[in-house]
């Protein structure tokens, strides 16, 4: 009965655009949650609806057991701007100040500036940031309210290795401390370092909700092309494999779980292929496989 | 935090933005003073006669303040809705009109320092000399009649994106200053013009204004007129700001 965030049949549409289409979903305390999914699947209109910005079209989204339209329910929400645009002109010292007095209990600012290795950009403004500084001041304004439950949009867009381990171990470090973390991105290996629970979201409806490990052993996907063969002939050599053909170079491409399996088989039935490659599958082709159904 | 301290933040960082980017700031300051020196000082009927003198002043304070809030709230507001600051800003708790009303008291903060030249030149070069209480009591005025333009600025900045709100605001900007009696003073209109006029906010905080500053008091019906204007103007901009979901592309 304690979920953070309970939205119930959610559906959100811009004109005749589908973005939400029906999403049931509970967030719980203490929890760290990543939404995945390619762009366009609807992970910001879910975050922009939980916060309050935007109505539903129809269904019911509750935050913190109210109306996350009223100001008293988002009192323990942090949230983070999606790209960089912090003020220009203001010093990063009054952005924390500014943000922290909208909060009842605002948390120890100098807590947050070592966590998140504010100390030396405090007295900078805004516009004189790096992309990748300008990044961490944007997440660190979502803790800046003490909150129970934060919302990270694409925390890490954008930034150097270093620097998104730097902001993954501070919100981690938040995440062990207490607070819930609901974040969105399209890039697996993000929700890797971070989520116990992954939602995955396309074409604005939940695919699959899990363990972490049990989504990435099923969105993990190896991407096969290779020439000489007709998709029929590959078919039958992966049942489970989305495959396409491309009819001007007659180059099949397929996408499957097991790459190696396939090669065995593929080597032993003796078809004259040529040009064989495997990848990794991006997220998107994955999602292929996903929706048709092989999850 | 109470929606009033919250309210004094707003302010207080947004005359911190406006100090740091003050070129921003010098057309508000240095326009109303420009604009009475080139059309009001040359006129020494209006100049050498105490009472005309007076309220031309007083026009013309009213006419900074309702520029200022046109323009500063209006094109500020709706360049903010254009970024994703503003969005964030409206996730978090605390009362939702703090910014708005922050935006406002920067703004009428900025109009009361513009208007400083424009009195000092006004005293040393006209014959304008209202008692100091009058004085006091139309400076009073000016700021709380200029409210129903701050709220058209609040209307504006919610409703148009950044290009469109410079176009209206100009638009509103002139027929507001011409309507409301600011360039041509009333005494010149025809009838029906001064009838139409009357129903103008900006008209009634003229009449209230020179009013206050020549000790004659204000008629009533700019009285009835400006507070119905208020709670009208103010109801709009609540109901705009709370539908308003953010700047939207077709």
């Amino acid at each position: 009965m304690n979920a953070l965030i309970r939205t119930e049949s959610l559906v959100k549409r811009f004109g005749d655009v589908t973005a939400l289409d029906g999403v049931t979903l509970e967030i719980h305390p203490g929890e760290c949650v990543g939404l995945l999914g390619p762009n366009g699947a609807g992970k910001t209109t879910l975050l922009t609806l939980v916060e309050g910005l935007r109505t539903p079209t129809s269904g019911t989204v509750a935050l913190f057991g109210g109306d996350p339209r009223d100001a008293a329910s988002r009192v323990r929400l942090g949230t983070t701007p999606q790209t960089t645009a912090l003020p220009e002109a203001l010093k990063v010292r009054e952005v924390l100040d500014l943000v922290g007095a909208h909060y009842p209990r605002p948390a120890d600012v100098s807590r947050i500036v070592d966590e998140f290795g504010l100390d030396e950009l405090l007295g900078k403004q805004c516009g004189a940031l790096s992309g990748g500084q300008q990044r961490r001041v944007a997440v660190a304004l979502a803790f800046v309210g003490d909150p129970d439950l934060v919302l990270l949009d694409e925390p890490t867009t954008g930034l150097d290795v270093d620097a998104r381990r730097r902001l993954w171990d501070a919100v981690r470090a938040r995440n062990a401390a207490g607070c819930a973390v609901v974040m969105t991105s399209h890039h697996l290996e993000e929700i890797e370092q971070l989520a116990q629970r992954v939602v995955v979201i396309d074409e604005g409806v939940v695919r699959a909700d899990d363990t972490l490990a049990a989504i990435v052993s099923g969105v993990a996907r190896r991407r096969v092309t290779l020439a000489g063969l007709d998709a029929a002939q590959v078919e039958s050599l992966a049942p489970d494999a989305a495959v396409t053909i491309d009819p001007d170079t007659g180059t099949v491409t397929a996408v499957l779980a097991d790459s190696d399996a396939f090669v065995r088989r593929l080597v032993a039935s003796d078809l004259p292929f040529s040009g064989l490659a495997v990848r990794g599958a991006t997220l998107e082709e994955a999602f292929l496989t996903l929706t048709k159904g092989a999850v | 935090m109470s929606a009033l301290a919250l309210t004094v933040v707003h302010t207080k960082y947004n005359l911190l933005e406006t100090a740091r980017v003050p070129i921003a700031v010098i057309g508000s300051l240095a326009f109303p003073t420009l604009a009475f020196c080139l059309f009001v000082l040359p006129q020494r009927t209006v100049v050498e006669n105490p009472e005309y003198a007076t309220a031309a002043v007083a026009s013309m304070v009213v006419f900074a303040f309702m520029s200022a809030s046109l323009f500063s709230i209006g094109l500020d507001l709706s360049e903010q809705r254009a970024k994703p600051w503003a969005p964030y800003l409206r996730t978090l708790p605390g009362a939702a009109g703090a910014r708005i009303a922050g935006l406002m008291a920067s703004t009428l903060i900025v109009a009361a320092v513009a208007m400083v030249p424009l009195l000092v030149i006004g005293g040393l070069f006209t014959a304008a000399a209202p008692e100091p209480l009058d004085l006091l009591a139309a400076i009073g005025f000016v700021i709380v009649t200029a409210v129903p333009s701050a709220l058209i600025g609040v209307i504006i900045g919610t409703t148009c994106g950044p290009k469109a709100a410079i176009a209206v605001t100009q638009v509103a900007m002139f027929l507001l200053a011409f309507g409301g009696g600011l360039f041509l003073p009333p005494l010149l209109f025809p009838d029906w013009l001064d009838l139409v006029s009357k129903f103008l906010p900006v008209r009634q905080a003229r009449e209230i204004v020179v009013g206050a500053a020549l000790g004659t008091g204000a008629p009533a019906w700019a009285l009835l007129g400006i507070l119905a204007w208020t709670v009208v103007l103010g109801v709009l901009a609540v109901w705009l700001y709370r539908r308003d979901e953010g700047r939207r592309y077709r």
